[in-house]
């Protein structure tokens, strides 16, 4: 289903996404996702990829959506678990786990913040047909925490603590999200760079340079610094 | 003598509205933004924060899922007496900040910086932070919560009076251009600037600007509050808005705060207050009253005092010669 919110196309995916619907995302879509979608960060990486233990639950019934966040949640005294907001975690600290958890996990979706290079697109996503959604804003958790209908499980919570514990929410219009990346390897944020650089030049014009530098600074205001 | 139970409940409470509730003076900053950013990205950025905000209140849910790092601005009346006094009032705060932690719920976020080891409270060695500052009137405690966020947005240099009024401007590009590429600062932002103190100072000045002052609010100083102006017009120059997509909107308001420093130097921090503004401030008088506000006018005259005596006044200067 599409709909268009001024210029830009609303998207709905249902979980697990499949390629045809991958294939279709362009950059700059608003996705809203139902379903079931899991958290896994660097330490259920290190627990999976590291240590070689498998989750308790079997990866093809946590669906293919993998979201860095660390959820605001709280057990309950009856041992339920209640989830307030939630919000992604910044995406390009884990690009070094990528590969071999896609091929561990089958999953072809990244939810989380502020993306990955374009270089780890090429390497990592395309490969395998993955993509990459960016949260908005990116402190919109208040209405993502309104898209979790149900904390189905948390995995390792004991040992992972919260925040780094395997979460996984069955989930209902989640989002809003952005494709920060497609299946071609795009990323928006790099096309956005791109126009931003361009006035760059202008704006340090005719400010004289500081009296004293740092060792690694760079004047190539291009580049970014992830 | 005020009660150290009220301070508690109080305390709590702070927490829970700087947690759900954006504050006005923010939310109509953010407004007018939305209004004028011409982006479709970034305007789209900007219509879900606003409705991000509404969701958190109506559903009584924290703004943003990353609590941040809560911690305490607490200001004394030169005549408070405190049930227990100050290691009570301590004591209290973290008790608040532990309880509102589990029922909020906000997520627990602090940890210690080797082990990792994490209570689940968002307390520990020197968390949540208390700092304190006095008014020579009053008899009533203030007590300000606020929730920054942590890994982006701030940077320190030391700048040098030679770099003058190009390189505060230079720094201040070179900040908002690094974390605001894929909005890492999660603008717009209030921008604090602290300018000179020693080093940690300048650091502690331009936080409490970003966090403590209001939008709309300007440093009394006409010369500063220029300043804060063309900085803020600065960042919302680059061509860059929310997310680091293009647009205009970076900076919501720029707050400048000084400090008188090392002759030979121009120490200056920045520091981005983020999408989730998060302050809420209580004033608890001694006879029970407690008044709710999100300003918490914590740069008073006396804070920002030059003179060695107070008020400085001539005559009264003149009565102690
Ligand atoms: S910086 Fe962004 S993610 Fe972090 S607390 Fe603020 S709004 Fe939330």
């Amino acid at each position: 289903m599409a709909t268009t919110q001024g210029t830009l196309k609303e998207v709905c995916l249902t979980t697990p996404v499949d390629d045809t619907a991958l294939r279709a995302l362009e950059i700059g879509n608003i996705v809203y996702l139902d379903g079931v979608i899991y958290t896994a960060r660097e330490r259920v990486y290190q627990r999976v990829i590291g240590d070689g233990e498998m989750p308790p639950e079997d990866f093809t019934s946590l669906g293919n959506v993998n979201f860095h966040c660390s959820p605001a949640a709280t057990a309950k005294q009856d041992g339920t678990l209640s989830v307030g907001a939630v919000t992604a975690t910044a995406s390009f600290r884990f690009s070094n786990w990528m590969a071999d958890w896609f091929r561990i996990s089958g999953a072809k979706v990244i939810i989380g913040k502020g993306g990955m290079s374009g270089k780890d697109y090429q390497a990592l996503f395309v490969p395998v047909g993955a993509i990459y959604l960016t949260t908005v804003g990116y402190g919109t958790g208040a209405l993502l925490g309104r898209g979790i209908k149900r904390v189905r499980s948390a995995h390792w919570l004991d040992e992972l603590g919260i925040a780094q514990a395997m979460w996984v929410f069955e989930v209902e219009r989640f989002g809003p999200l952005l494709v920060e990346s497609d299946h071609t390897g795009q990323s928006l944020f790099e096309v956005n760079n791109r126009s931003v650089n361009q006035g760059l030049a202008e704006l340090y014009k005719g400010l004289k340079p500081l009296s004293l530098s740092r060792y690694g600074e760079t004047d190539d205001r291009e580049r970014e610094l992830i | 003598m005020i009660p150290i139970q009220l301070i508690e409940v109080s305390a709590h409470e702070l927490m829970t509205r700087a947690g759900i509730d954006i504050p006005a003076d923010y939310l109509s900053g953010l407004k007018a933004m939305a209004e004028v950013e011409e982006g479709d990205l970034s305007s789209f950025v900007l219509r879900a924060m606003l409705e991000n905000y509404e969701a958190a209140t109506v559903d009584r849910r924290p703004m943003c899922a990353d609590t941040g790092v809560p911690r305490y601005y607490v200001k004394v009346g030169n005549e408070t007496q405190i049930e227990g006094g100050f290691v009570a009032l301590e004591q209290a705060l973290r008790s608040a900040t532990a309880r509102a932690t589990h029922d909020i719920p906000l997520r627990p976020n602090r940890v210690q910086p080797l082990w990792r080891t994490d209570y689940n409270n968002n307390v520990g060695i020197n968390a949540p932070e208390i700092e304190y500052s006095f008014e020579p009137d009053g008899d009533w405690i203030e007590i300000t919560t606020v929730h920054k966020g942590g890994l982006f947005g701030t940077d320190y240099r030391m700048l040098f009076p030679g770099d003058g009024i190009d390189g505060i401007k230079r720094f201040f590009l070179d900040t908002m251009i690094t974390f605001g590429k894929r909005g890492l600062a999660c603008q717009p932002a209030i921008v604090g600037v602290g300018l000179g103190g020693s080093k940690d100072i300048a650091m502690v000045l331009g936080k409490q600007a970003a966090c403590l002052r209001i939008v709309g609010n300007k440093n009394p100083d006409p010369r500063i509050a220029e300043l804060e102006a063309e900085l803020k017009d600065l960042g919302n120059s680059i061509g860059m808005g929310a997310m680091g997509f293009v647009g205009k909107s970076m900076v919501v308001d720029c707050h400048i705060e000084v400090g008188y420093t090392h002759t030979g130097g121009m120490p200056m921090s920045i520091h981005a207050f983020c999408l989730s503004s998060r302050r809420a401030t209580a004033q608890i008088h001694p006879d029970g009253r407690v008044v709710h506000r999100t300003d918490p006018n914590w740069f008073t005259a006396y804070m920002r005092r030059e003179t060695v005596e107070w008020p400085p006044l001539k005559e009264h200067s003149r009565k102690f010669a």
